[in-house]
């Protein structure tokens, strides 16, 4: 079991961090490329569950899974959106990444007076905060299952 | 009812089919609030057949909606592939890509259905 990577973005679609602890192939497109056509996505999927939806919906999206991989989501009322994409194992994630929001984004970031929101987040105690908060998560080993 | 809708969409991205199931619960369960968001499964299919009179068909998608409760979409899925093959693509006067019109197709994708429903379902208000 294992978390290959984790992206944050801000109501205006620009990815404020990005992190990779196990990813076995690459996009084939640049970074840019990659945040954008993953921003694109979730925003297109999102639409489409809310206009599918048979009955009123709660949460939204919440996650997809494909036979490789899957990846899970959370938004915050204030348009933050963490992604972490993890194998198959993993049931639910909502509650950590409600918990990196709280506990880490808010606490680094948030109060951080240095920090500009709206731009890559360039807080090193952020980096390694999460870092180790993501190598100590129950699921998470070097190597994927 | 805990399976909502089944589409299935064609190559050019066209649906072909359509079934709802939901209007009655809709209905019923105005206020009920489910604790989970809805599961969604794509199912991609390649199908070559051997004795070459249709060519090989690709990218035909079958979409489910169901409770995130409900189990043995994956197997449902599968079922609906083999109906879609024998009671679609097997009748001489259906063509590929098209709406599917076809009544033992309608009668044995409701029946699938219901044995999923009656099988699969773990958790309260079915």
């Amino acid at each position: 079991m294992t978390v290959h990577n984790l992206y944050i973005f801000d109501r205006n679609g620009s990815c404020l961090h990005y992190g990779e602890w196990n990813r076995k192939k690459e996009a084939g497109i640049s970074k840019d490329e990659e945040f954008k056509l993953m921003y694109g996505m979730l925003f297109s999927i999102r639409s489409f569950c809310s206009k599918m939806s048979p009955l009123d919906m709660k949460d939204g999206f919440l996650s997809f899974q494909t036979s490789k991989y899957k990846l899970h989501y959370y938004e915050t009322p204030t348009g933050i959106k963490i992604i972490m994409n993890t194998d198959l194992g993993v049931p639910n994630a909502r509650d950590i990444l409600h918990q990196i929001y709280s506990t880490l984004y808010v606490e680094y970031i948030v109060k951080n007076p240095l920090c500009v929101l709206g731009e890559q987040l360039s807080s090193d105690l952020f980096s390694t905060r999460l870092d180790l908060y993501i190598r100590a998560l129950p699921f998470f080993s070097p190597r994927a299952a | 009812m805990a399976i909502f809708s089944v589409y299935v969409v064609n190559k050019a991205g066209g649906l072909i089919y359509q079934f709802d199931n939901y209007v009655p619960r809709a209905e019923a369960e105005k206020t009920f609030s489910y604790p989970l968001d809805l599961v969604l499964k794509i199912h991609d299919e390649k199908v070559v057949v051997s004795f070459g009179q249709r060519d090989g068909i690709r990218g035909i998608k079958f979409i489910v909606l169901a409770d995130p409760r409900q189990s043995g979409i994956d197997a449902l899925l599968r079922k609906i592939y083999e109906i879609y093959s024998d009671f679609a693509l097997k009748n001489p006067f259906y063509s590929l890509e098209m709406p599917i019109r076809c009544e033992l197709f309608d009668q044995n994708l409701k029946g699938a259905l219901e044995i999923a429903e009656k099988a699969g379902n773990f958790g309260p208000g079915s």
